[in-house]
């Protein structure tokens, strides 16, 4: 009898053991993936879809995802086209991925361009953003040509806060001008860097070839 | 390079200052040289002793462990043994009860038997035809001197009563051959039911003779095994290492069938328990949960063999009354049944949940999906429940070679440790012996260095007229003590 009820308080003790042994920190990934929609990299959208596609495809259960599009001013909630935070369960999971296809489809057909492009607004909102749902690995993709025009009266020329967010630009068009210059290309590459990595971020990768999207979820 | 010449007396002398360095050095070392043979010799003893007294500690202790697995292996291999001739006497008894019990019986039923067939042996016999009376009237006939046609007549006659007669006796004897061969058909049936008895209780005999020499080798072996022989405990070593190597193949096929019960419900779990929750860095919630729900159909499964008495891993169960074991036996096998109607299920929500995902990355990409023959999908469908109702119960086998490998692992590890400290035990002597030799080496080795005060010494003993003592053999003397 005595026996019993050492079992019993086992049993009942089993559940704090495995409890204490629980790893408490997030696993999961957050991405925020913002889209150029000025001028004629509007166009680009439908390339943006292969990679929100990519991302809906491999994201897991209890995983962050949210779209936004780059404008004259960024720094907004109203800029962003789709946000989501995967349920833990799987076939929950792909519902909200096929509802979050749907509002992208939508995005997609309406899309307009923009005069000016706040990418440093919106890399704020996006830090914002994945603080705020705080998962394991933070990634912030620019779809972008990188190249910022901000509007008269937008202030953006402070240091920026990054922590721990990893950076990647992605289908970085040349321009013309660069076409004439490529050191243009290299130093608005080298510029981003720079502003990126001093704003606390973890990596900074450019990705111009769209067949090689492994990189993005790749943490390691 | 400085701190080389701060030990020399002229630095821009080099060969100068290192030749009185040496000079006095070797000044010191005689000066020190008996004391010094003394600090070698006693090192190296104690050394050499110590490393004795480790490998001799380690040969007895080798040798009290071999003591103990041999007792508990004996005692081990006594018990399967008995139980082995326990269940030959059971054989022979059922045997004998159930076939020779009836001996009587069929003892009496053969002779009725062969009563019946001797009657009808002797009912068969042949009959001879009576004599014909004819041939004696004929003879009388024939020793008539005269009679002319009378005697033709009579001829005649007697040939058509003849013919008449030999009709009738040979319609007659036909007749009683006819009936011989009817008793000797009915005859058969009792010679074939003899025949049967007689081969049912050949068979028995020779069944029983089979026992009885299986009896005899298990005799024979459970007296070596009382005896304490040393062929006894090979032979019962051997074996354990046999059954581990069985044993582990089984279990590894097993853990091949565990993993591919893992797989079949570890994406599922997730389902139930959550695809984001992490118990390590790389170990996921729902694959523990998975794991666990695997090992509990395992644990169910011992639980089931053990209280159907088919393995001992527990005394406890064993011990059990009936009723109580036959209830856990129940509990075990409703458990395992269940288990095994859940994981079946996960088996078609995995499925469910792969087609989910492809269906979904078909919406993602452009291209149409492709169309799928409904019967080709059901069939991996079905197999994967299938195989989800029915590896649980293939686990639950488990138990029987996790039984053998957990008793002859005792043993062989017994056996490996034995081995492991007689080789520990002859490293440490052979070290023992290279130390006891070094003292010799590192005292010779001494005495080179100081070789000019020694050559020193025995000139000046040399001239004052005495003997130069030899050290070596005192050294040697006291190495040996």
């Amino acid at each position: 009898m005595k026996l019993t009820k050492y079992f019993l308080l086992a049993f009942l003790l089993l559940p704090l053991i495995f409890a204490g042994c629980a790893d408490n920190r997030s696993h999961s990934n957050g991405v925020y993936l913002l889209i150029d929609t000025s001028g004629t990299y509007a166009q680009q959208v439908t390339k943006a879809r292969k990679i929100i596609n990519y991302l809906l495809a491999n994201l897991n259960a209890g995983d962050s995802l949210a779209v936004a599009k780059v404008e004259s001013k960024s720094f907004s909630e109203k800029d962003i086209v789709a946000k989501v935070t995967f349920d833990r369960r799987p076939s929950y999971a792909n519902q909200e991925k096929r509802a979050f296809n749907q509002k992208i489809e939508e995005f997609a057909k309406n899309v307009k361009g923009s005069a000016f492009t706040d990418i440093t607004g919106g890399l704020i909102q996006a830090a914002e953003y994945l603080n705020e749902a705080n998962p394991g690995n933070k990634t912030i993709i620019i779809f972008s040509d990188m190249q910022e025009e901000l509007g008269k009266g937008t202030v953006r020329d402070f240091p920026i806060k990054l922590t721990g967010i990893r950076v990647m630009a992605v289908n970085v068009t040349k321009l013309s001008t660069d076409n004439i210059d490529p050191r243009r290309y290299l130093d608005r590459l080298s510029w981003w860097e720079k502003r990126v990595r001093d704003a606390g971020a973890t990596d900074w990768f450019v990705i111009n070839d769209l067949e090689h999207l492994d990189k993005v979820l790749n943490t390691q | 390079m400085n701190n080389l010449n701060s030990w020399l007396f002229w630095p821009d002398q080099v060969a100068l200052s290192v030749l009185v360095l040496f000079f006095l050095i070797s000044i010191f070392l005689y000066a020190a040289r008996v004391p010094a043979h003394n600090v070698i010799a006693s090192v190296c003893n104690l050394a050499s002793h110590a490393f004795r007294f480790a490998a001799r500690w380690l040969l007895l202790t080798a040798e009290g462990l071999r003591q103990r697995n041999k007792i508990v292996l004996l005692e081990h291999g006594q018990a399967e043994v008995s139980s082995q001739i326990e269940r030959e006497f059971e054989r022979v008894t059922d045997l004998v009860r159930k076939e020779l019990g009836e001996y009587p019986a069929v003892q009496r039923k053969m002779m009725d038997e062969i009563t019946r067939i001797e009657e009808d042996y002797l009912k068969c016999g042949e009959v001879p035809p009576p004599p014909p009376e004819w041939v004696d009237a004929l003879s009388s006939i024939a020793n008539l001197k005269s009679g002319g046609d009378i005697a033709k007549k009579m001829l005649e006659d007697l040939h058509k009563s003849v013919q008449k007669i030999h009709d009738k006796t040979i319609a007659e004897y036909r007749r009683a051959y006819e009936g011989r061969h009817k008793i000797l058909k009915g005859m058969m049936p009792f010679w074939r039911s003899v025949d049967k008895t007689a081969k049912h209780i050949d068979s028995n005999m020779i069944s029983l003779t089979t026992n009885a020499k299986t009896i005899d080798t298990h005799m024979g072996r459970y007296e070596e095994m009382r005896s304490k022989t040393d062929k006894s405990e090979h032979t019962l070593a051997i074996s354990s290492f046999v059954q581990l190597g069985i044993s582990s193949l089984v279990m590894l096929i097993a853990a091949g069938g565990a993993f591919i019960n893992f797989k079949l419900i570890a994406l599922p779990m997730s389902e139930m328990v959550g695809a984001s929750d992490y118990i390590t860095n790389n170990l996921r919630t729902s694959d523990v949960a998975a794991l666990v729900i695997v090992l509990m159909e395992a644990s169910m499964g011992v639980f089931l063999l053990e209280s159907m008495r088919i393995t001992h891993l527990f005394p406890t169960i064993a011990s059990m009354n009936d009723q109580l074991r036959k209830r856990i036996m129940w509990t075990a096998l409703v458990l395992l049944i269940i288990l095994a109607s859940i994981e079946s299920s996960l088996a078609l929500m995995r499925d469910m949940l792969i087609a989910d995902k492809a269906a979904m990355l078909h919406d993602l990409s452009t291209v149409a999906p492709v169309a799928t023959d409904s019967l080709l999908t059901h069939i991996p469908m079905a197999g994967q429940m299938v195989m989800g109702f029915v590896l649980p119960f293939v686990l639950a086998f488990v138990a029987i070679p996790l039984e053998v490998v957990v008793y002859s692992l005792r043993t062989v590890v017994g056996v490996v440790l034995v081995m492991l400290m007689r080789a520990i035990s002859f490293m440490l002597r052979f070290i023992a012996m290279i130390f006891h030799r070094l003292s010799r080496i590192l005292v010779n080795t001494y005495d080179i260095v100081i070789v000019l005060p020694l050559l020193v010494e025995r000139w000046v003993i040399g001239l004052r007229g005495g003997s130069v003592p030899v050290k070596s053999n005192d050294l040697k003397s006291r190495s040996a003590s």
